[in-house]
């Protein structure tokens, strides 16, 4: 029982991680990306027509390693892509970046409900969703042993690769951002452009690279909701207020990804600890949906009063760099 | 003799514009050599070595390093020629360690090896004689250690021609004597300095050649031991002026504000005033020295309202009535309105103050917004005072329309404290209100301040440069870690004797800043 809890919880979790580790870097440069949860949408049904399209053009000789490779590459792709308009807006243009960010979030919607209602259309089902059963059975392939090593299994072993991408993503961009040249720079571009500028570090450049990869990132956890969590299932709307919630993990995790990787089974826990409470009414369900955001305006709270720099944002966060301006 | 210049500028041009900030500047330095670049506010000193740095691009004229003709269009670039610039306003991230900003942005081959960095480190401060703890954080550093982070910094690059920004607007004089030190160090060790100031004893004790310019043109070059304060003065502004402050007798001095031992705490529980009692009297200049960070602000502060105390009163006598009244139950906007004002220049001038993105107008309105009767602004007044103050203090400025952060730093001050004294104060309180600001306008604002006094008014003055404290003020209150050292006459005391109070009241209290101070022989 606490094992299947513990399981859920994760799964849960992995989009939230995949979304924070993409907003930490963004954030690291001093863009605060709101259009995370447009982001992980496009990553999410890009992926989808990629498999889709692979899917009935092969039928059922599938090869399982393309299965894979070709929603993992279709999802990159765009949600770079959204990364990219981000920058060049933000960046290049020196637009607003909240505003920037909610539009982005909005248009990200917008395409995939209208590609994912165009395909639904194709399929011609009953219901209103795409189920795409045999490139998820590939995403869900399970590592060995998961079942048969108890509840050992069941928490360490019983997830798709995606769920372990996420964690290894997350730690390497931990170990980048605190234990590498690279890492020192990109803080520096989003605590202080000026004196990173000053030193001769490419402001530009790490500001489009840490937020496109960022974005990539973010994609992927739209790829793992649709092909693991949801088994292939895509409909409208379906992914709800993930994207809403990576951006609380971020603050909640004081942009630290490891620690992130923590925040996200929690916030993963405390969205499936209703369904495992017996007698639950749908008002009382809505109340715990509220929890992950409560904990974050505690965490936020808690930051403020201790005051710490360390565990503020990074200071440029939100701003624009202009060389020449003073 | 030719192979020892380090740099040359061959008629430099740069402007902005329709403003020209340099032109036809042309100097050399050599190497083992202090220069010093002198000139007025918006002179284009920092302009012209902005672009030896790599910040700007000048539109015509040649730059030679070691003879060659280099061309400078990035920071990178000034790196790879060796060249280094400590800004005034520090380039520094804040989170990081020292360590971690003097490695920014080094580019190497090697592995990242932060004890190998570090390492490196202690020999340059070794090797020149800084003192510098290589892991505390920029946040918890004092100005001077900060603007040691940032010659390390440069040095770390290897640079071999650094310049710096006004380095000393922010020090006390200890910590100027040890940045000298280090300076000549580093001149014994062959490195070419050039040092940007307006301060004349500054540049006739430190530099070996002075080149002046005055409105973005150069001047000449003249040997330091060759030339003395007048010579340079006049080179500088043009014209003769003099630089005495006249200091008048007091007249019908009274009461204004009776300070009796207030205390207060930050947010930590540290003290940061402890009984501190004293009185300001009319028609008096009363001024406040001390090491940067011992109160200052927080007593003035503390007078407006603005700071919350754990013990005493401040009592205010109205000059009108005699009548006898508490500060500490009033707002501040009740204590402005007795006519209590405090124009306080804060290291970053924009930030307590003035609004950067206003024009001079709006701010000036900032002050008076209170006074409008219907819903609509009305901008006829305050314009007409800022035509005034642009007026009185000589601000350079395109329009009063003018946003304020487009300003020069001297002229965003001047248009601070003009405000404050338009006012027409009962007590004026001016904290550094000449800081970073050239010979010209620090006199014109002392001027004001002298202005003041004799028309009645209070006058506390919280000044950095002890030469100007003893000639202006008629009255100076020591203040060191919270406490009052000792309140002497401002006309039979002299700069040692309040230097020895500054640093005697630290050492009896033995606190933290003090025992760095106590570590410099």
């Amino acid at each position: 029982m606490i094992a299947t809890i513990i399981q859920r919880a994760v799964m849960q979790g992995t989009p939230l991680l995949f979304g924070s580790t993409g907003e930490i870097l963004t954030e690291k440069s001093g863009h605060l990306n709101l259009g995370i949860p447009g982001i992980m949408y496009v990553g999410a049904i890009s992926g989808v027509a990629g498999a889709f399209l692979y899917e009935h053009g092969v039928g059922a000789n599938m090869n399982p390693f393309l299965a894979v490779l070709i929603p993992l590459l279709c999802s990159l792709l765009a949600s770079t892509l959204m990364g990219l308009i981000y920058c060049f807006l933000t960046v290049t243009l020196r637009a607003n970046q909240n505003v920037t960010g909610l539009a982005l979030t909005t248009f990200g919607i917008g395409i995939g409900n209208f590609f994912g209602g165009s395909l639904i259309k194709l399929v011609d089902m009953d219901v209103p969703s795409i189920s795409l059963s045999a490139t998820s059975t590939i995403f869900k392939t399970q590592l060995p042993f998961a079942d048969k090593l108890g509840w050992f299994g069941t928490i360490f072993l019983s997830h798709g690769f995606l769920v372990y991408v996420a964690i290894i993503v997350a730690l390497i961009s931990s170990y980048v951002l605190n234990k590498t040249r690279t890492g020192l720079h990109l803080r520096a571009v989003g605590e202080s452009p000026e004196t990173a500028d000053a030193v001769g570090i490419n402001v530009t450049k790490y500001k489009y690279l840490s937020t496109c990869i960022g974005s990539a990132i973010a994609g992927l956890g739209g790829l793992y909701y649709v092909m693991d969590y949801a088994n292939g299932v895509w409909s409208n709307n379906g992914f709800g207020d993930r994207g809403w919630l990576s951006i609380a993990l971020v603050i909640f995790s004081i942009w630290r990804p490891s620690v992130s990787i923590l925040g996200s089974i929690l916030f993963g826990f405390l969205y499936v600890i209703p369904t495992y409470i017996p007698d639950i009414t749908v008002s009382t369900k809505k109340l715990f949906e509220m929890l992950p955001y409560i904990v974050t305006i505690l965490v936020l709270v808690i930051t403020s009063i201790r005051d710490k720099k360390e565990n503020q944002p990074p200071a440029a966060l939100g701003l624009h760099y202009f060389r020449e301006e003073r | 003799m030719k192979q020892n210049i380090a740099l040359e500028l061959k008629n430099i041009t740069k402007t902005f514009g329709s403003v020209v900030a340099n032109k036809n500047v042309s100097l050399q330095v050599r190497k083992g050599e202090i220069l010093s670049i002198l000139g007025e506010n918006g002179s284009g000193k920092t302009t012209l070595m902005n672009m030896v740095s790599g910040i700007y691009y000048p539109d015509s004229g040649q730059m030679l390093i070691d003879g060659q003709e280099v061309s400078i269009s990035s920071p990178k670039d000034a790196f790879r020629y060796k060249i280094g610039m400590i800004h005034q306003h520090f380039k520094l991230v804040d989170v990081f360690s020292a360590a971690e900003n003097i490695i920014l942005g080094v580019e190497e081959e090697k592995k990242f090896d932060m004890p190998q960095y570090i390492e490196r480190i202690k020999e340059i401060t070794d090797q020149y004689g800084f003192e510098l703890d290589p892991y505390k954080k920029i946040y918890e550093m004092s100005v001077s250690e900060k603007q040691t982070v940032e010659i390390i910094k440069v040095l770390f690059r290897g640079a071999d021609i650094l310049i710096l920004d006004e380095p000393t607007a922010v020090l006390t004089p200890q910590e100027t004597t040890k940045l000298f030190k280090v300076l000549r160090n580093m001149r014994e060790s062959g490195k070419a300095i050039i040092i940007i100031t307006h301060k004349l004893h500054e540049v006739l004790s430190l530099s070996d050649n002075v080149a002046v310019l005055r409105k973005g043109e150069y001047i000449g070059t003249v040997k330091t031991s060759e030339t003395n304060e007048t010579e340079l003065t006049e080179m500088m502004v043009g014209k003769k002026i003099s630089l005495n402050i006249e200091r008048s007798m007091p007249k019908n001095t009274c009461d204004r504000l009776v300070v009796d031992k207030i205390s207060c705490i930050n947010r930590e529980g540290v003290k940061l005033l402890d009984n501190v009692s004293f009185h300001v009297r009319a028609g008096e200049i009363l001024g406040v020295a001390g090491i940067a960070g011992s109160g200052q602000r927080e007593l003035l502060e503390a007078i407006a309202g603005l700071q919350h105390l754990t013990a005493g009163r401040i009592t205010y006598i109205d000059p009108k009535t005699n009548q006898e009244e508490d500060l500490r139950d009033k707002t501040p906007l009740e204590i402005r309105q007795m006519g209590v004002r405090l124009a306080f220049v804060p290291e970053d001038r924009l930030g307590m103050g003035l609004v950067g993105n206003m024009d001079i107008v709006d701010n000036m309105m900032l002050r008076s917004y209170k006074k409008g009767k219907s819903v609509f602004l009305q901008r006829k007044t305050p314009k007409t005072l800022a035509e005034e103050v642009i007026e009185r203090l000589e601000v350079a400025t395109p329009s009063v329309n003018t946003p304020v952060r487009r300003l020069s730093g001297g002229n965003v001050q001047k248009i601070l404290v003009g405000r404050e004294i338009a006012s027409a104060p009962t007590v004026l309180m001016a904290a550094y209100p000449a800081r970073g600001l050239d010979i010209n306008s620090s006199y014109t604002i002392y001027n004001l301040l002298n202005e003041q006094k004799e028309q009645g008014v209070a006058v506390i003055f919280v000044g950095e440069d002890l030469d100007v404290l003893i000639e202006l003020c008629d009255r100076i209150l020591v203040i060191g870690s919270g406490k009052i050292a000792g309140i002497v006459d401002g006309r039979n005391i002299t700069k040692e004797e309040i230097g020895l109070l500054m640093t005697k009241s630290s050492e009896e209290n033995g606190e933290k800043e003090v025992a760095e101070d106590g570590k410099t022989e």
